[in-house]
């Protein structure tokens, strides 16, 4: 008799006591927030209370994969004070000893991790699903070994180079030309067809008809 | 009133008469470079006076300046002022057949000086305007990368959290004045060169020398891209800024008249000064570039399709950017509501999706009526689309800080980045081209090179002394000093030419020599418009914004805007004073060229009295006006 009403005490009790251990504020514990809309629109799923199962079974494989201790369970997780945001607090308890909390650090060693894998679990990412106080790591740059505008620069660097020779080397060749035509033959300068008139060096050229023969007075 | 025509001896003999322009039309017309055909002309002149300054200065004025209502004082400017100016600068070119030191000497040898004017200034014009390009183009190279460096904040060296100077300003801006920049907090601190810039500088120039290593032969060819694609770029532009959110809330608030601006006189001021200088008048370069045409090209007509094309582009591409930037204050906007939403979310637990957009006013004002302690406690922001439209700011701002912006908000950024920094470059680079154009063509009139020096030659001499000297704004204090050269050399010293040309032409060389030139060019005489343009309004309106700017400059105390991470208001730009040595370094830049034109006149007669020799004949010995205007030939 005895038994059977400590018994029923502790029915009664074990849920208050829970419910004392998790609370708003709580010094062990964390606040989750989810933001389910923002992160999936129209395929959002709805958050009930299998969902928060759901959550519970996942901070538990969380902390059995951090303590690689197998003794971790649903119930070692309490959850407290849900909003209609989606958001609530949670605490873990020890398997060993169901009154003591496992204190707030280890509880984010196990959260960081298995961030990556509690995030896929619920279709959500860091910022979507929010454990308020632990701050996602940032992603290491990446640094390439040659910065990528070296690579295009070095392209139109060489580009212009290429031109910049070339086009010296015609103009060269083209006043060689000239002169070696000049004393060659000097009757027949007028004859020749030269590219690219410059000032002064040219004087001798045929006769640029191409522009010239429009009307002599173009009308207005 | 007509004043009487100022003395003028020996005129006769420095130019070529109406019957040599037709034997040299006829015989010799192989011996000076000319267009391939009317189509590079017509392009290189847009290019010329299209610039960077169409797409980020005039936006900006009209906005400020009662929107569409700016357009009354910009075309009635555009057309009194601009036109007339332009078409004297071609039909003088284009009848006179040199450059701006060969025309103005040829006018009157002791007028040399508005050639060395023109000279100088696009010398040091052309300096800080090519920086503008490397920038470009070291935009340009890091566009080549998703994500976009500029779209966030990097990480700082312990990876614990983002770079604290970007995540108090903003990603944008610290890619700008931290990444490209390096910028220091005041002129007077050097810093040093940045290697990187001088990298993106070298570049510029070489670039620039292979398009304008022979001259026309070459910038010729290089118009058709360099001219065209701007236009090309700015319809893409439009069509995907049309397609955003937020693009016709832009361009409403540009065009949306304020009809009381007109009464204030700044604005028909900047309108002023914004056709003067868009038109790229009194560099030389347009005189230069018309010179090369045939004799009985029509100026006029060549003018007035400019001047349309100009202003035309002007107000198309002021409508592609408001566009764009329409979209991003539209996402500022959006993000600003959505962040305070979410506060109001998570403070009160409410379920998402129970305060949206259009309810959000009422739920914050239910909110506060109940719990004013936790909304004061949360400091949500005020968001107002309109203070985020007013936010389009002007020059290297708007197109390096709020444009890369909305690019980053765009899908498939680094292609609109490409695109964005690939119309800039066109835009600049065929700017330089006629700034180039203004530097050498002068030095081979002047003879300060030898005869014998091939154009190649010359251009790349003067490619290189700008590159030397043009690392100046490759240092960490190069942004300063760019702002220093744009507010100096390229404004007062230019109204100045402009000015003494006018009256060169008008009361010096004669208006009514000057109309039967143009009737013997283009077969009629100029009709009363040009008249009274040329010889009364253009001067004034000129000589206004001269006197304006002038007292402007002298009276205020000069400050510029420095970027200082220690600063209180940052990331407000500071507003400093330049140290006492700057005020040198404004005299050489808008003094000196300025100066010049009497000066050269003084210098000139100085020497004609002490050596008593005939200063009118022999002077004119140019190598761009190759005609018999002498019995004995020029060696």
């Amino acid at each position: 008799m005895l038994v059977w009403i400590l018994f029923l005490l502790c029915q009664v009790g074990a849920p208050a006591l829970a419910q004392d251990l998790c609370q708003r504020d709580a010094p062990n514990g964390y606040k989750v927030r989810i933001s389910l809309k923002t992160a999936l629109g129209e395929d959002a799923y709805e958050w009930n209370q299998s969902e928060m199962f759901f959550f519970q079974a996942t901070m538990a494989f969380a902390m059995r994969r951090h303590f690689q201790m197998e003794t971790y369970n649903v119930d070692n997780i309490i959850l407290c004070v849900q909003t209609s945001r989606v958001s609530f607090w949670f605490v873990v308890t020890s398997p060993d000893n169901t009154t003591m909390l496992i204190p707030k650090a280890d509880v984010e060693k196990a959260v960081r991790m298995s961030r990556h894998r509690i995030n896929n679990a619920f279709l959500l990412s860091d910022r979507t699903l929010e454990f308020l106080g632990i701050y996602p790591t940032l992603a290491a740059p990446v640094n390439p070994d040659t910065p990528p505008w070296l690579i295009v620069f070095g392209v139109v660097i060489g580009a212009v180079c290429v031109g910049i020779i070339a086009l010296l080397i015609s103009s060269l060749l083209q006043k060689r030309r000239k002169e070696k035509g000049m004393t060659e033959d000097g009757q027949d300068e007028e004859d020749m067809q030269v590219k690219g008139v410059e000032n002064g060096i040219n004087l001798d050229g045929t006769y640029n008809r191409g522009f010239t023969d429009d009307d002599r007075f173009t009308k207005l | 009133i007509v004043l009487k025509i100022l003395p003028n001896l020996g005129l006769g003999d420095r130019i070529p008469s109406h019957q040599e322009l037709e034997r040299m039309e006829k015989e010799e017309a192989g011996d000076r470079p000319k267009w391939d055909n009317k189509t590079q002309y017509m392009l290189t002149c847009v290019g010329f006076c299209v610039g960077l300054g169409n797409v980020w200065r005039f936006p900006y004025l009209c906005q400020s300046h009662g929107g569409g209502a700016f357009m009354i004082p910009f075309l009635i400017l555009l057309v009194l002022e601009g036109i007339p100016l332009l078409h004297l600068e071609f039909a003088i070119g284009q009848r006179l057949r040199s450059g701006s030191v060969g025309v103005w000497t040829a006018i009157n040898p002791y007028l040399t000086g508005v050639g060395i004017a023109s000279l100088l200034v696009s010398f040091l014009v052309g300096m800080y305007y090519n920086t503008i390009i490397a920038w470009v183009m070291w935009y340009f190279f890091n566009s080549f990368q998703n994500p976009l460096p500029w779209s966030q904040c990097p990480v700082n060296a312990n990876l614990t959290d983002l770079v604290s100077e970007c995540t108090r300003s903003s990603p944008v801006d610290y890619f700008w004045y931290r990444d490209t920049l390096n910028t220091s907090t005041s002129i007077g601190d050097s810093g040093g060169l940045q290697w990187w810039m001088v990298l993106c500088l070298l570049c510029a120039w070489l670039l620039l020398y292979v398009c304008c290593l022979r001259g026309i032969a070459t910038t010729g060819k290089a118009v058709y891209v360099t001219s065209t694609l701007p236009y090309v770029v700015l319809t893409i532009f439009l069509i995907r800024g049309l397609t955003l959110k937020g693009s016709l809330d832009g361009i409403k608030f540009l065009f949306t008249p304020d009809l009381n601006e007109l009464m204030n006189p700044s604005t028909w001021l900047d309108a002023g000064a914004q056709v003067f200088y868009s038109f790229s008048l009194a560099f030389g370069g347009l005189i230069s570039f018309s010179s090369y045409n045939s004799v009985h090209n029509n100026c006029e007509q060549d003018a007035v399709i400019i001047s349309i094309i100009n202003g035309f582009t002007s107000v198309y591409s002021a409508t592609v950017i408001y566009s764009i930037i329409g979209f991003r204050a539209t996402e500022r906007f959006d993000d600003c509501l959505e962040g305070n939403i979410l506060a109001l979310l998570n403070a009160f637990n409410l379920a998402e999706g129970s305060i949206k957009e259009g309810n959000y006013a009422e739920s914050l004002q239910n909110l506060n009526g109940t719990f004013p302690e936790t909304i004061q406690s949360l400091d949500l922001k005020t968001c107002d689309l309109q203070t985020f439209l007013s936010q389009g700011v002007e020059g290297t701002g708007l197109a390096f800080i709020v444009f890369t912006e909305a690019i980053t908000k765009m899908p498939v950024s680094p292609l609109w980045s490409i695109l964005f920094f690939i119309m800039l470059f066109c835009l600049g680079l065929s700017t330089m081209f006629g700034s180039i154009e203004g530097t050498v063509v002068p030095l081979q009139d002047l003879n300060i090179f030898p005869k014998r020096w091939p154009k190649e030659a010359i251009t790349g001499i003067v490619c290189l002394v700008s590159f030397v000297i043009a690392l100046i704004f490759a240092q960490s204090s190069g942004n300063y000093w760019l702002a220093l050269f744009d507010s100096f050399a390229g404004s007062i010293p230019l109204l100045v030419i402009a000015f003494c040309e006018m009256i060169a032409v008008v009361y010096i060389y004669g208006i009514d020599r000057f109309n039967k030139d143009i009737e013997f060019m283009i077969g009629h005489k100029p009709n009363l418009f040009w008249q009274v343009t040329w010889r009364f309004v253009s001067p004034l309106i000129v000589l206004v914004i001269f006197v304006f700017y002038f007292v402007t400059k002298v009276s205020s105390n000069v400050t510029y805007i420095a970027w200082n991470p220690s600063s209180e208001d940052f990331p407000t730009l500071e507003v400093l004073e330049y140290p006492a040595w700057i005020y040198v370094i404004i005299f050489i830049l808008a003094g000196v060229p300025s100066l010049v034109v009497p000066g050269t006149a003084i210098f000139k007669l100085i020497r004609r009295c002490c050596s008593n020799k005939n200063v009118y004949g022999a002077e004119v010995d140019t190598v761009s006006a190759k005609v018999q205007m002498f019995t004995t030939k020029m060696s």
